[in-house]
Order: C-alpha cells, then structure tokens, then sequence
C-alpha cells in the first residue's frame, strides 16, 4: 500500500519504512514554535521539569505576537519570561518589537518552515504550514515544553481525507471561500484527527497566499493538519528563502484515503461565515442586508501582500462609510514595507482606514480593534465564535479581503461587484 | 481514580473562548484563569459550582485555539473530569497533560440533565447515574500509565519522576 504525503513525512522523522494511520509514533521536530499566549505556561513546565537546555536553539522558534506591542501589564510579564528563556537559550528565532509578524506568516516568509519538515507549534493555526508540503500541527504548551525538551514528540497517524478542487475559480473567489465551502459542507469537526489534503487540477491557480489561508483554516474543521502536495509555485516561493535543505514529498497512486470530496469551484461564490460558528457558511447572494460596524483586514488567515493589494485595488478612491472603522494589519514588516512601498499606505488613508502595526490584535479579541454590545465585524480571520474580538453579544462575520474592503465601504456585508468602477485585473 | 460529582451540562462544540475568554490569557495564573472559567457561556458558572464538580457536554468539547490556559482554568476552578460526546485533538492532549482527565462517552449526553450526580470509574471504564435506572454507562478505561500522568500532576511533573526512577 503506498503512503499519502503526511504519511511520508511523519515516517522520515519517526525513522520509519512505512506508517498507517492509528499507528502511534515517536518522531523528531524540525520546528517547534510558541508565542506569547503558550510560550509562557510551556517554558513554566519545561523548568519544572528540570530543564537546564533546549534540544536546539536553532529549531525553537518563539514569536511575541497576539497582545504585541504589548497592551497591558500582565501580557508585558508574558512576553518578559519568553525574552528572558530566549536570552538563557541563545535561541536564533526569537522575534520580538521591529523583527516581529504574526507567526504564521512571519515563519514561511523567513524560510524558516520548509516543505518536508515536521513542524509543531502551540498554536491551533500551525497548520498553515501545510501550504509548503510540510506536516505541521498545533499542540498545548506542555507539549511544546516536552519538543523543546527532547526534539521528538509523540503523534498518532492521522488518516487522510482527500479534497480534490475542479473547475475555474469565478470573480472574487479565493482560497478564504474555498476553506470556507469545505468547512460548511463538513462541519466544525467534520475532519476531527484527520489530515486534510488538498489536490485537483484548481489548485494550481492558487497562489502560496490562497494555499496558506486553506491550510491555516483546517483546524476549524477540527483537523490535525492540512497539506498541498509542492509543485512549482511551492519551488518559486521557497528557494529564494530557504537557508537550510528541504524535501518535496508527494503522495502515492495508491495511497490510502478515509474519505474523497470531489468540489467543482465553477460553482462557489464568495463565502461568509455567520456567528457563531465558522461552519455557519452561506453563498454572498444569500446574505441579505447586514449593517456592520467594523471590519479588520489582516491575520495569519489573509493579511499577507496580496491580500493586502487586493483590499487597496478596491478602497483606491473610496472612502469607508461613515460610522464603521476598517482596520488594516499587515501581518509582517516586511509586508508592511512593501504595502508601504507600493502606496498602499496612502490609499488605506485616504480611504479613512486605520493602519495597525503587525498584530494578532483583535482576531482573538486581545486589542487593537475590540467590539461593543451588539456591534458586528466582518473579518478576514478565521474564528466567529461568541465574544471571540470583544463582548459576547457582538458578532464576526468570516469573508475573503475583496469582501471585507466592499464591505467597509458599503457599510453592510457586500461584494465588490457592487461598488462603482471595480474590475478585476 | 474515580470521581463523583454534580454535572454541569453544556451542548455541542463548546470552544476555547468559551472556556477561557482571550481576553483574559494575557496570564498565566491558574487562580485567575479560574475565576473567569465559562464566563461566557454562564457569567455565574465558577460562583456555582463546587470543587469536584462534572462536566458533560456534547461534541466536539474545547475546539479552536491551543491555549492549554483552557484545561488549566477548568482544573483550578475545581472541575474533577469532562465526560463529552467527543473532543477536538489539541484539548484532549492538552488535557491529560495537564492533569484533568476527560472521558468520551457518545451515550451520556441525552440521558443526563443538569444537576445529576455521577459516579466515573476510571479503572473500570464505567459511569453511573446516582439515583437512574439507567445502569452503568461503558467508558474507555484510563490505562495505568495515563493514570500516573495525570496523578503527577501532568506530563512533564510525570516525566520528571519517570526519569527519577520514582
């Protein structure tokens, strides 16, 4: 029986011919990551147990990025015990102040996370490095404490659910609405333990920003990752960034799959998860009219570059509508350069848009951008749960960047097509 | 191991930010992450319940984020074990490793209502319904090992003794 992509991965690093799902393993870790949230509790379980050093300072990476710059005294703390272990440890990825992004995008960007590698992270959206050909899972702190420890982990082989993509993408259609499609079809744990693999002939339209963005939303599904098979876009992005070896791994023929989901995109508008769930999903054109009173542009989900140019193509000359606030995050400084560079900055201004420093912010509700009692938020991030950006009885709405930016300048839950003098290029 | 407790009862897919609000993880203090466990969900839960406590819920139970503060806050509010329907991935490691034993039961759920009184037997693999004539509900057991993990107090309280030799 041949083996799928993530059953390759994790047989390399288990030391292993061959694995099959519900096969228990002990693997090594190219990568181990924490942040601000779950690097504090996990370098607190590491000395408890004893910890004097990690397994390599050069594959502990830790990023100080959800409450950053920080917004009160206690996350300040947070991040001081993360500054302070990375001092001990030399550790070489550590990114804090002017070096550092939102993780997720930061770590791809900087070659860091590589096609091949066995990648973990505590975070829940470590498995957007499956956009690279990586096998890459979010984890708990103590886990994380045990990688760092050890360099191995232990994992059971997830079984792989096959989603294969058909058909031309239509206007304004992106990697965001095709996760959301999926996810609306398959339930918030419709994928629970499993490997979702994404494959079939639309896939090679979509640029790394789509793929990171479907990677990253797996787990909202309950997956334990998501992955591309690597092909030349994979090539292009990577080799320029890479500074250490990496492997293109495929699956085989005759891999086995648990279950096969076969998707014609010709058939898929824009998505929109309504609250409180992001399986809650409906088509644009089934909306209706939904006043909203903030809408953020950014995250590990879709607050890369060309998320950012697409946002800007749409507010260039508009202005956002009165009473609503559009709060733009480019997620790296070096997204935040290039935006800045190309003149996005003047249009996001122009148009009365709030341009934040790299953040996690309000996607999970920490700042920069909190919601009132009853007030709603259309956001390109990737959960809408109860009081997930501020009070319980405020609302998020998940939708593409294109919609998000039509959105803020309509003032209500919009596609572009409705503003005046937009075309797609 | 075996606990006996009131039940708190909560539906489907009760996530992260329910368990512990974001706003809320800029610390790491099990004292204060307690005090604002379910706020969301019920704003009197942790003035309600008593050490000991159980919950059950339906599927899914601590989907979404990765943040351990969520097993972590349960635990210190004094929550014995979780019965589910079902569990997403990261909080069901995460749970054990940090000592709060969760159970899968996909029967429980619709024959329990808020207020019973459990019986969960761990070693057995069964729990009962104090005062139904429900019978005992079949649960996996807690193998030995995982037992000693979370009587440690977690996985790495536990790994520090293993290597001990204790």
């Amino acid at each position: 029986m041949g083996m799928t992509i993530t059953e390759k991965i994790l047989a390399e690093h288990g030391g292993l011919k061959e694995v099959h799902p519900g096969m228990l393993i002990n693997a090594r870790v190219d990568i181990a990551l924490g942040h601000d949230v779950t690097a504090p509790i996990a370098i607190g379980e590491f000395k408890k147990a004893g910890g004097h050093k990690v397994f390599d300072r050069n594959k502990v990476v830790l990023v100080a990025d959800h409450f950053t710059p920080n917004k009160d005294i206690q996350s300040a703390q947070q991040v001081k015990i993360m500054r302070d272990f990375a001092k001990e440890h030399k550790i070489s990825h550590y990114y804090e102040g002017g070096d550092a992004g939102v993780c997720h995008v930061l770590l791809p960007e900087q070659g860091i996370a590589l096609p091949g590698d066995l990648i973990i992270g505590a975070d829940s959206h470590t498995c957007t490095y499956g956009a690279l050909g990586a096998f890459a899972t979010g984890v708990g702190s103590s886990d994380l404490a045990a990688a760092m420890l050890t360099g191995e982990l232990w994992f059971k082989v997830p079984e792989t659910m096959k989603i294969v993509f058909h058909g031309k993408l239509n206007k304004w259609v992106s990697g965001k609405d095709l996760i959301l499609y999926v996810i609306g079809q398959i339930g918030v744990d419709g994928a629970t333990y499993q490997a979702m693999e994404f494959t079939g002939e639309t896939l090679g339209e979509l640029t790394m920003a789509d793929r990171f963005t479907m990677a990253n939303m797996v787990i909202e599904a309950g997956a334990k990752n998501g992955i591309f098979v690597p092909d030349e876009t994979t090539k292009e992005y990577v080799q320029s960034r890479a500074e250490r070896e990496y492997t293109f791994h495929e699956s085989d023929a005759n891999a086995n799959y648990a279950s096969v989901l076969e998707i014609d995109v010709s058939k898929i508008e824009p998505q929109i998860a309504f609250p409180p769930l992001p399986s809650n999903v409906r088509g644009l054109s089934k909306v209706g009219s939904i006043k909203i009173d903030q809408v953020i542009i950014g995250s590990c989900t879709n607050g890369r570059i060309e998320d950012l140019r697409l946002a800007a193509q749409l507010l260039k000359g508009k202005q956002v509508a009165p009473y609503v606030r559009l709060i733009i995050i480019p997620t790296t400084p070096d997204v935040y350069r290039i935006a800045m560079s190309e003149g996005l900055f003047d249009i996001f201004l122009d148009a009365k848009a709030i341009i934040s420093p790299p953040t996690c912010g309000p996607c999970l509700g920490g700042h920069m951008g909190i919601l009132a009692d009853g007030e709603r938020a259309v956001a390109t991030t990737n959960r809408n749960f109860t009081g997930r950006m501020g009070h319980p009885g405020s609302e998020v709405y998940l939708a593409n960047p294109a919609v998000a930016a039509a959105s803020a300048i309509l003032g209500r839950i919009a596609g572009p097509d409705e503003l005046k003098g937009v075309h797609k290029i | 191991m075996k606990f006996k407790g009131k039940v708190w009862k909560f539906g489907d897919h009760v996530n992260t930010d329910l368990i512990i609000p974001a706003r809320y993880i800029n610390s790491s203090d099990p004292a204060f992450l307690a005090a604002h466990c379910m706020e969301d969900a019920d704003p009197d839960f942790v003035k309600k319940i008593h050490p000991g406590d159980i919950i059950v819920a339906g599927e899914n139970f601590g989907c979404g984020s990765s943040r351990e503060h969520a097993p972590i806050a349960l635990k210190a509010a004094g929550i014995a074990a979780v019965v589910a329907s079902g569990f997403a991935r990261i909080f069901y490691r995460s749970a054990f490793n940090m000592g709060l034993p969760i159970f899968e039961s996909k029967t429980i759920y619709g024959l329990i209502s808020e207020g019973d009184e459990i019986e969960v037997d761990g070693d057995a693999g069964v729990i009962t319904i104090s005062g139904r004539e429900t019978g005992p509900i079949k649960i996996e057991p807690v193998p030995p090992f995982m037992q000693e993990l979370v009587a440690a107090g977690g996985l790495l309280p536990y790994l520090v003794k293993k290597r001990a030799g204790g």
